[in-house]
Order: C-alpha cells, then structure tokens, then sequence
C-alpha cells in the first residue's frame, strides 16, 4: 500500500477540477511538466500582494521581508539537494540554463581543443547542444557513453573513455527511457581519472531524494517547474571552490562588487551568477514546492512511483501484448516513472491525438532527445509520465483510450 | 468539437497506409530534398525530377518518416504534382496553402475566407481536400504542410542548381 494518496493530493491542485471534452483531465505529461498545487501559487499571490519589492536592493521593510523570503527559497532548495552550504545554490531559469552556465563559465575557462568532453546517448538536448557549441568553438572532443540493449548506460569500455576527459556531463535519469543511472561509481570513475561530473537532475530531483554529497557530484543542474514549482526558475548547484573561481555569466546589476569606468569586481558566489532582477517571485514559489513535497516525504513520493509504474508497465504489456513495444527498462528500481512506448505502425503523434478525445495528456515526440531516437531506431515515442497526483486510474484509462487507438487505426 | 473522423478521413489513412510513388531516383538528374518537423520528427524525403525543357514534374518519388497526417500528405502531394508543369504546381501549391490556413486568415482578420476562394479558383484539389479537415487541430497543420513546403524548398534549389 501507498503511503501517497493520490486522490487526496488531487485536491490540492486545482487544475484538476476542469473537464476537457466533458471529461475530467488524466494529466500524464509530468515528466514535461509538473501540475502546481494551490501552496504554490498562494505563496507568489502573497508575495504580490503583500510584499513585493525588489530584492537586495531596499533597506525598507518590505524590500527586507521580499529579500529574506528569497534568500530562505534557497536554504530549501539547498537542504532538498543536501547541499554543503547554501551559497552552493545558484538560481537560473531552468536546468538547461544550468548547464550553459557551467558550458560559458567553467568550460569557456579551463577547457583548450583537444580535451575531452563525456557524454552519454540518453541526453536530454539541454545537455548536448550546450557541449556541440563548445565543441564546435573550442575543438573540444566529445565522447558519448553508449547504451545497453536493455536501456542502461554501457560502461564497459567507461576507463578508455574518460582517458583524457576533463568532464562527464550525464543525466540522473533519462526523460525518455525513465532509466535511472547510478551516478556515485560515474564519480568516482570520472574523479580518477581528473574529470568533473556534471548530473543532469532535471528529471530525478522530483521523484528522488537527492543527495549531492552523496553522489560526490561537481555540478547539479535542476528545474522548479517538474518539481511542483512555477516555471522560469531553476537551481544549479556546484562546490563552493568551483563556483568560488568560476568566472561569472551575464554581466550586470547584482552580480558586481564595485564597478568602476575602467572595470568591475565581483559579488560573492552565489549572486555573482544572477545579474539582474531574480525572478525572485518564483524562487518564492519554488520553496513553497519543496515545502508540498517535503511533507509527502520524498520516500514516499518514490515508493508511489514504483508501485505505479509497475502496474502500468503490466497492465501496457497484459493488454497490447503484440503490437506495443516498451522502450526502457522492466525493474521498477533502477527506472523512474516515464514510460515511453510505441505502437507498430501507428505514429506516437496520432496516438496523442486519440488519447487527447478522451483527455487523457500524454507527449508525443522525440522529447528534446534525438540522439537517443536515432539510436533507438524511431522517430518519435509516445510517453505517459506519472507524478504524486497520479493513480492505477489514471493508467486505467490511458489503457483504454490506447485500446480505442488501436482499434480507430485498424492494426 | 471536432471528431477524430474529421481529421482522419478514410482516404488519408489509405495514403498513409499504402504510400504512392514510394521510393527514390538518382541523383542526379533529380534532385533530392529534406523537410523536417521538429515539434514530431516528421521526416520527409523528395526526389524530384523537373524535365527543364517542358518545366513539368516528370516524376517524384517520396521517402521519410512520421505521423498519418504528414506520410498522407505526402503521398496525397507526389500524388497531385506528378507529370504537372511547374505553373500548375504552383497553383496547387497554393490553393493547398490556402486551404491549411482559412482558420489563421480569420484569427488575424485578415480575410473571410474569400482569399480562399480566389486562391481555389479553377483549381482541382481532389483527393487533398481530405485534408481540410486538418485545419480543426491547428497542431497538425505543420505535418500537413510539411511535404508542400519541402516541394518548394526543392523545386527552388533545383531551379538555382547549376546546370549539369
């Protein structure tokens, strides 16, 4: 029995009240993006309503109450990630932002032609595209860790890899295949060999209790908008002595020391990252978020999506035995809850558009990741993904309307 | 709200089920171009061979990937432009443009749909009229498009192509 219930939590987000096409919304995109409950945007209301003004700039008592309620936004962020310090904790707009920060600030300083770059075939493109630009700029090579047939990360050859690579920048969990990878032994082989390791948790930080000191991670990228949290704000979170010498980002307001006509010094680390007006509201917001999920308990957030999971990879495989092809792995523990699939001769985006009658919401596509399409042979999957608000229902349901697709396109 | 008959009309899945002109040409003499859609991964392939004596479509051949809408289309359009002159491609290229986008016209009032009809005038759509029924899921409208704007990107590459 889950610990989670889901139709308590429904309640929590209002989105779930509206009916589309009459029928109430089975909302299995979360992997895309997660639904937000009422806390969150009560949390942003009060802020506008209350006590907005402008952080770190004001010595006035709302300008206090807004910057203190931002600088705590980062204190939840921080333990939710079990960081060191706080300051580790540097907001962007989202993990892909994360990510370049890391490609235009550590990468740009430290890395000549010739180093090497580790990748792997399951990348999001926020953590591909960042590094061809490098790439294509610097001369740096780019390596790519390939996959096993039963979509985990083949490490066979990963010593022969990592020889002469100054980073390996890989993904947590993959947003497609739902596989999780076990990113400690990715450390430490990486730190043996004088590389970096850059975890792209956009997709496990909200299903997974993170540790980043136990993974003895580098850098972390990570996005509020999947975690219950708005959209437009994102954390990366770096060792202290990285961040401590990494040359800062975008230039501007709050990220400077002193500037002068002939120069600049810069803020401590972590403001020396955020030139600009934070969207400090969001940050606000986000923090309410870590609040909703810390009180679920992220074990128990876990344990609902293994349990769910299983149950829709056995109902999927039970009803479509034939025709429907499961593009990751069987075992529950070592996979999160994106399950991507495929009919045989029924393109994913028809799919979507037959679940869509039945409002059931579900992505179609290549899920910003074509390298691993093209290396999975398709040119598109269609993916459910399951959060805290989902239940055997909704999985219920989507294996209906798949059965009714089934049947319209006549396979 | 429009229902799934709307957008998949029998026809359309018997495009997408059973492709014509299926295959590939040599390059040269014909040219070969590649449109994309990124938003699904449609993927559609042309081979086309413009006779430049007579500026006719002496014949295509189609190959790629992706949903119903896009592979129909597809099909549906080697279909109508195979053995035309460049004017009558054109023409259709078009009157099917028009007909994707009546619902854009209104939204931005730009036009009541009497563009349409002049754009349609004396022009035989046939089999791709199937496809009006796309214009109701503004998403799919690009997969529709797809193989239309991917003609043009051909035909105007190998109309600047030096001469072999």
């Amino acid at each position: 029995m889950s610990a989670l219930d889901p139709r308590t939590i429904r309640r929590d987000f209002p989105l779930f009240e509206r009916e589309v096409n009459g029928k109430p919304i089975v909302y299995l995109d979360s992997a895309s993006s997660s639904q937000k409950p009422r806390a969150v945007f009560e949390a942003m209301d009060d802020v506008y309503r209350r006590y907005y003004a402008n952080v770190h700039r004001g010595v006035y008592e709302i300008a206090a109450e807004s910057t203190n309620a931002f600088e705590a936004a980062r204190a939840k962020v921080a333990r939710f990630v079990n960081a060191n310090r706080t300051e580790e904790i540097v907001f962007v707009r989202n993990a892909t932002e994360a990510i370049n920060l890391v490609a235009y600030t550590w990468a740009r300083k430290n890395l000549v032609a010739g180093d090497v770059i580790l990748l792997s075939h399951m990348e999001h493109h926020a953590n591909v595209v960042p590094w061809l630009m490098l790439a294509e700029e610097r001369g740096v090579e780019l390596r790519w860790i390939p996959m096993t047939p039963d979509f985990r990360l083949d490490l066979t050859d990963l010593d022969e890899l990592l020889a002469g690579a100054r980073l390996l920048a890989v993904t947590a969990m993959s947003n497609v295949l739902g596989t999780i990878n076990d990113i400690r032994p990715l450390a430490d082989a990486a730190h043996a060999h004088d590389a970096l390791i850059l975890v792209d948790a956009c997709q496990f930080a909200p299903h997974v209790a993170t540790d980043v000191q136990a993974w003895d991670a580098d850098f972390v990228a990570f996005s509020a908008h999947k975690m219950c949290g708005p959209t437009g704000i994102g954390g990366l979170w770096a060792r202290y002595e990285l961040l401590d010498e990494m040359p800062p980002f975008l230039g501007g307001g709050e990220m400077i020391r002193d500037v002068r006509l002939d120069g600049f010094t810069t803020n401590d680390v972590p403001w020396k990252f955020e030139a600009g007006t934070p969207a400090f509201v969001e940050a606000i917001g986000w923090g309410a978020a870590i609040d909703y999920l810390n009180e679920l308990g992220m074990g128990a957030v876990r344990d609902h999506e293994m349990q769910l999971t299983r149950y829709a990879l056995d109902a999927l495989r039970a009803r479509f035995p034939e025709s429907l092809s499961i593009y990751g792995p069987n075992d529950v523990s070592i996979r999160g809850g994106a399950v991507s699939f495929l009919f045989d001769g029924i393109h994913a985006h028809d799919i979507s558009q037959v679940l869509d009658e039945d409002a059931v919401c579900a992505r179609a596509g290549h899920h910003c990741a074509k390298p691993l399409m093209r290396r999975l042979g398709v040119p598109a999957t269609t993916r459910a993904s399951f959060y805290v608000y989902n239940d055997e229902a909704d999985v219920d349901a989507l294996v209906e309307a798949l059965a009714k697709a089934e049947k319209f396109f006549g396979i | 709200m429009a229902g799934l008959e709307d957008l998949y009309r029998e026809i359309i899945l018997d495009h997408y089920r059973s492709p014509r002109n299926r295959g590939e040409l040599e390059v040269p003499p014909a040219h070969k171009v590649e449109g994309f859609n990124p938003l699904c991964g449609d993927e559609v392939v042309l081979y086309i061979d413009v006779d430049p004596e007579t500026e006719t479509v002496r014949d295509i051949k189609i190959a790629g990937q992706g949903c119903s809408i896009s592979q129909a289309s597809t099909s549906m359009m080697s279909s109508a432009v195979k053995g035309k002159s460049l004017a009558e491609v054109h023409q259709l290229t078009r009157a099917f443009k028009a007909l994707m986008s009546i619902h854009e016209s209104k939204l931005e009032g730009e036009g009541d749909g009497s563009d349409l009809e002049a754009e349609l005038a004396g022009v035989r759509l046939g089999d791709l009229e199937a496809l009006q029924g796309v214009v109701k899921f503004p998403v799919r409208i690009k997969c529709a498009t797809l193989a239309w704007n991917t003609l043009q990107q051909g035909l105007d590459e190998a109309e600047h192509a030096p001469s072999p």
